[in-house]
């Protein structure tokens, strides 16, 4: 506590980013935050946060599964999400997937998730118990160098291809009609995105849980359309607030350590949220 | 619990083995009345396309449960305050945002729910941090132990669930008017905002109620599942929630039976088994509807039930 706050402040940041564990966490960290300041943009246009909310619940079940078979977290992670993120924008091609469907369908694997579980807890000690917290609720501060290595290279090649199809997209979900009236591929751009979405998620669950993910996606995304009504600049500070809120969240953790950094940075992004929901309040309504 | 096999299918004798149990006898009890509550109350949830809004009450419950156990006061205290305070500001948001919050609807006001969930969530990890060495009760709280119901946990549960229907009871033809359409509704007269909000908090009632037994995060199963495959097969109101109860019941019954014999837990059985009716309820519905339009002559009424699908 005393390290940051007690001298000055640059001896204090620079203590701080001597350890290897905090470094680990703002490299992961940023790239994360960055990912899911730009896809939670297009989650909050397209209306798709239940969807969001779904795969963070097979973010759970997928990681929980990967442990009872003792095999890498990321592997059961990854293949969950992205797997139902393309069952769910095939389904909702046709305009079927409805958030009774989803919901039903993700109460479901949360069972599964509690089934893995129990079979993961009653073959180990209790640290798998520890793990469990861990998918849940993330713990930032304990990835390891590779890992934050890998989280971050995936993260930018997953910001890649969605900067290559942004204008499309955006296109397509500000007017599905109209873009597919233009020769936008909308039918493709729709599975394409939930599974990108749901790579997000898989990334975000490593940084801040699975139940946490929406603190990263849905916050800064609606900060930012509050303050801003154009879509380019908008997508730039809903970035900028989620890269913002881990930095602050990594930083306060690392000073209150009774605080967990999870907390702290959904917090972070959830009281940027209700500042910019005042600030809209306070001024007038943005002009369209 | 673990560890005893089924000999024979000696049915009866299974189940007078299982009810001489208390504990099991408690669970059945506060797994009917969750039952009970869940499908009635889920099924106008479903109806009124609140399924995102009734998730965030369910889950809101565990920070309220954490930050209780926390400071020391009752844990229910915590279930309650919360998910009252959480329909409160859901219901405070604008009402178009708020019936359309799922999948393509004005995503914004969705977010704004995503926003509270997450930040409710987060409040409940930080609590149960603050609480040293509650890591335990972390699983409990979120999903649930139905097999440590107290005998004064059933009937406060009791107590909640009879107001919560009778509320529904009072509430019932505005409700369902309101829910069906509530421009037509408004137009007659009905208080559709007031009506809206009352519900919220009934739904906020039974999450927090249920979730004690169930944990927060397997209430919503209970509340979306059997309503979801009772207006799969049919879409007249009353046989809809009189099925949705009945579907909600059967499966707590079944999933707590099958948990008492297996060694998974039972939060795996009953989500399972409601899933699984919803698949065959859905299996069900696409054949009425192949068979409807193979014969172009279909009764009125058989069409009328594509509504919910």
């Amino acid at each position: 506590m005393t390290a940051l706050l007690a001298a000055d402040p640059v001896t204090g940041l620079a203590s701080m980013l001597s350890q290897p564990f905090v470094r680990n966490a703002l490299v992961g960290g940023t790239a994360i935050a960055a990912l899911s300041g730009l896809v939670g943009y297009f989650v909050v246009l397209r209306g798709q946060v239940f969807a969001g909310d779904a795969l963070s619940h097979v973010a759970y079940a997928g990681a929980l599964a990967a442990l009872a078979a003792g095999i890498d977290l990321r592997f059961g992670l990854f293949a969950a999400t992205i797997g139902v993120g393309l069952l769910l924008g095939l389904l909702g091609g046709r305009g079927t997937a409805d958030d009774v469907v989803i919901g039903t369908t993700f109460a479901w694997v949360l069972g599964l998730g509690v089934l893995f579980l129990a079979l993961y807890t009653a073959s180990g000690s209790t640290d798998n118990g520890v793990a469990n917290v861990n998918v849940l609720f993330g713990s930032i501060f304990g990835i390891s160098t590779a890992a934050a290595t890998t989280a971050a290279w995936i993260a930018a090649g997953l910001i890649a291809v969605l900067l290559l199809i942004a204008r499309p997209l955006l296109f397509a979900s500000v007017d599905p009609t109209v873009a597919a009236a233009r020769g936008v591929p909308v039918r493709l751009l729709g599975p394409l995105f939930l599974a990108i979405l749901g790579a997000t998620v898989g990334e975000a669950s490593q940084a801040v849980g699975a139940l946490l993910v929406f603190g990263l996606l849905a916050a800064p995304a609606a900060a930012a359309q509050r303050l801003t009504a154009d879509p380019w600049r908008a997508l730039g500070l809903a970035v900028a607030l989620a890269v913002l809120a881990m930095w602050a969240g990594v930083a306060l953790a690392y000073a209150a350590p009774a605080l967990p950094p999870s907390f702290t940075i959904v917090g972070l992004a959830a009281a940027e949220f209700a500042a910019a929901t005042l600030y809209r309040g306070l001024l007038r309504p943005l002009p369209t | 619990m673990s560890g005893f096999s089924i000999g024979g299918l000696d049915l009866v004798g299974d189940v007078e083995h299982l009810l001489s149990y208390h504990f099991m006898l408690n669970a059945l009890r506060a797994g009917t009345i969750v039952a009970v509550l869940a499908g009635a109350i889920g099924y106008f949830m479903v109806l009124r396309r609140q399924s995102f809004a009734g998730h965030t009450l369910a889950v809101i419950g565990f920070p309220g449960a954490a930050g209780a156990t926390w400071l020391g006061l009752s844990a229910s205290l915590g279930y309650y305050g919360f998910c009252l305070a959480g329909a409160l500001a859901i219901a405070a948001l604008p009402a178009a945002g708020r019936l359309t919050a799922g999948l393509g609807g004005y995503g914004d006001e969705s977010a704004v729910i995503g926003t509270v969930q997450a930040f409710a969530l987060a409040c409940g990890f930080l609590f149960v941090s603050l609480y040293k060495g509650f890591l335990s009760g972390l699983t409990g709280l979120l999903f649930g132990s139905i097999t440590g119901v107290s005998d004064g946990q059933v009937l406060a549960l009791l107590v909640a669930g009879a107001g919560c229907l009778l509320a529904l009871l009072a509430l019932g033809r505005p409700l369902l008017f309101s829910s069906i359409d509530s421009d037509v509704a408004r137009a007659r007269g009905v208080p559709v905002r007031l009506v809206g909000t009352a519900f919220l908090l009934v739904l906020a009632v039974a999450a927090a109620g249920a979730s004690q037994i169930t944990g927060s995060l397997l209430v919503f199963a209970l509340l979306v599942t059997p309503a979801a495959t009772a207006s799969r097969l049919t879409a007249r109101p009353l046989p809809g929630l009189l099925l949705s109860v009945l579907i909600a019941v059967a499966v707590t019954w079944l999933g707590e039976g099958i948990a008492f014999y297996s060694p998974y837990p039972i939060g795996f059985w009953v989500t399972t088994l409601a899933f699984s009716s919803f698949l065959l309820a859905t299996g069900y519905r696409h054949g009425i509807d192949r068979l409807g339009r193979r014969r172009p002559a279909t009764p009125r009424g058989e069409r009328r039930g594509e509504v919910a699908a």
